[in-house]
């Protein structure tokens, strides 16, 4: 749904356009400053980027389609990121992504029911050496195990 | 193995000070000026005499790349941009240096940047290393407060630093894609050439390097071409942060000497393979984009560029992935393709289908379910894959599944027969054609 130009919506969207637009390649982190602002990229930005930056519709689309961060829906409370890589599955990676799934109910890239969860895969967080790797919010967690998914899912739930 | 007096990064753990007091007293920023003073050609001559040559993976000497920078750019500025979009899976060593030793970056910068004639440079951080920017923004806010980079800085030249954010996709990590994704569009390669020291960043001169390859410069221009030529064999010299990581009982990011053997790099810093030496199945040396090499083949092999070629792998970024006997082989290159599939970035024909197809025949054989003249229709299609694309991420797809036929061909073929043997249990089931 497309809201009209001067809600607090496009205000916000506005605010954010004008105070990066002068950086040199500013698409992304005009992206990143929306994504910030709502923790998705609403649809109704699009157009206004693109007059900000002179740029067509269909490429700034392009451009967040193409970054996977960019989410074109709201995310729940909590993001949970579970690293998909070749490290961290050797120590037990797979098995610790289903307890995940099975504990939230839900698969990746989806939203538990109570917009508690947002669970995404995610590839290689860089902390190969202290594999499984996780990501809760911007908090990184090292030697992810079972006993630190559940305490997270407890803490946030309760 | 390598004295700790030889090693470029002494705060490679966080265990000393961060901030650039501390980097001062480790004996960084020591004699910028003096560097500097010394003029671009000697800094280029000594860094092509060092025989350094670039640690994202492909190993093109660092020396050289600074030399094709144009002098006379025409009224264009020059650019230096730095990859910190380390995203290759079980590569985890630049974001040990901006989290933990983020001045040797920052110094090389300025020294990298200057030998080019560059005016600024661009870090480019990849999108989900968070502290690792914050990190690197703090020390480039020190750098600049103590007046060493920046406008009539103490050390005679005027340098920039700009971090920029990734977004997430790991073909950014290609030079061209991101100096695609630098100017704000999606991270698709470019042709070359043009080659991005003629035509980069904005169209101006600009070269890409690894972070590591521009934090050890610091270090060996102050001590010495010679010096850092004197680790390792011919043509792999220097000192080289590895990263142990899989089936070692203590996995680590170690910095160590080129050339050193694998058995001598597990049995020192990663604490011995899980379960002994002989339950040891395969190696992935250089990161997820590298052949698989058998136990027996890498157990003696020295770890540089020149050895593992001739294993017919790649050194890549020496991240070393260890698959004990437990592992699925099959599985885990499976996996790699899935990867490859999910990160092309769609621009080149061959790659953007071809990576789908290998995955899909991929997962057929993990279940044995695929007819035998398959594996070698699969490597054929690597091989059509391979060398065909823009950019090196085709190769990378068609590489680890070349080196799982070389290698386990024996395996893939064991469980298409164990598969056929119980085919007759198996319910036919309809798969929507793609």
């Amino acid at each position: 749904m497309m809201q009209a130009a001067g809600t607090e919506v496009m205000q916000r969207i506005t605010d954010v356009v004008d105070a990066l637009k002068e950086k040199d390649g500013a698409l992304l982190p005009i992206l990143h400053g929306i994504q910030d602002e709502f923790g998705y990229v609403p649809d109704e930005s699009v157009p206004v980027i693109a007059d900000a930056l002179n740029l067509s519709r269909a490429d700034v689309h392009g451009v967040v389609t193409f970054y996977h961060d960019y989410r074109k829906h709201p995310a729940g409370r909590h993001v949970l990121k579970i690293c998909r890589a070749e490290a961290c599955q050797a120590l037990g990676g797979q098995a610790l992504a289903e307890r995940a799934m099975a504990l939230l109910g839900i698969g990746f890239h989806e939203t538990t029911t109570d917009n508690a969860f947002t669970l995404e895969p995610t590839f290689c967080l860089g902390l190969c050496a202290c594999a499984p790797a996780a990501m809760l919010d911007n908090q990184l967690i090292a030697r992810f195990d079972e006993t630190k998914l559940a305490e997270i899912v407890k803490e946030i739930r309760s | 193995m390598l004295a700790d007096k030889d090693r470029i990064f002494t705060n490679i753990y966080g265990r000393f000070d961060q901030s650039i007091q501390g980097a001062m007293a480790r004996g960084l920023w020591d004699g910028t000026d003096e560097i500097i003073a010394k003029g671009r050609d000697w800094i280029i001559n000594e860094m092509k005499a060092s025989g350094l040559r670039g640690r994202g993976g492909a190993g093109f000497p660092t020396g050289l790349k600074w030399s094709f920078m144009p002098k006379n750019t025409e009224g264009r500025p020059s650019y230096l941009v730095v990859n910190a979009d380390e995203s290759e899976p079980g590569t985890c060593k630049d974001r040990e240096i901006l989290r933990h030793d983020p001045h040797t970056l920052v110094e090389g910068c300025l020294i990298a940047g200057f030998a080019m004639g560059a005016t600024a440079a661009y870090i480019y951080v990849r999108g989900e290393f968070i502290r690792e920017r914050e990190a690197l923004q703090r020390a480039i806010d020190e750098a600049y407060e103590m007046g060493f980079i920046g406008k009539n800085n103490k050390n005679g030249y005027d340098f920039e630093i700009y971090v920029h954010h990734g977004a997430g996709a790991y073909i950014c990590g290609e030079e061209t894609a991101l100096l695609e994704s630098l100017e704000g569009k999606k991270g698709q390669p470019r042709l070359k050439p043009p080659f991005p020291a003629n035509m980069g960043l904005y169209g101006c001169p600009t070269t890409v390097n690894n972070v590591e390859s521009i934090a050890v410069a610091p270090t060996i221009l102050r001590r010495g071409a010679s010096w850092f030529s004197s680790i390792g064999r011919p043509n792999n010299v220097g000192t080289k942060l590895f990263m142990l990581v899989g089936h070692v009982n203590t996995p680590c990011t170690v910095e160590e000497a080129m050339g050193i053997s694998f058995r001598e790099l597990v049995e020192k810093h990663g604490g011995g393979i899980r379960g002994g030496w002989d339950n040891l199945l395969a190696v992935i040396p250089g990161g997820a984009s590298c052949p698989v090499v058998k136990a027996e083949d890498i157990i003696d092999c020295p770890m540089d560029f020149d050895g593992l070629r001739e294993r017919k792998s790649s050194f890549g970024t020496a991240a070393v992935i260890v698959m004990d006997k437990s592992t699925d082989i099959v599985k885990a290159i499976a996996r790699l393709s899935y990867f490859f599939k999910h990160e092309s970035c769609g621009q080149c024909t061959p790659c953007r289908e071809g990576t789908g197809w290998m995955w899909r025949v991929m997962e057929r054989l993990v279940r044995g379910e695929a007819q035998k003249r398959e594996i070698d229709m699969l490597l054929d299609v690597t091989k059509q894959v391979e060398g065909h694309t823009i950019c090196a991420l085709g190769d990378a797809a068609a590489w680890p599944i070349q080196g799982l036929i070389r290698n386990f061909r024996p395996e893939i073929e064991r469980r298409i027969d164990e598969f056929s043997y119980n085919a007759h249990r198996v319910e036919p089931v309809l798969v929507a054609a793609e």
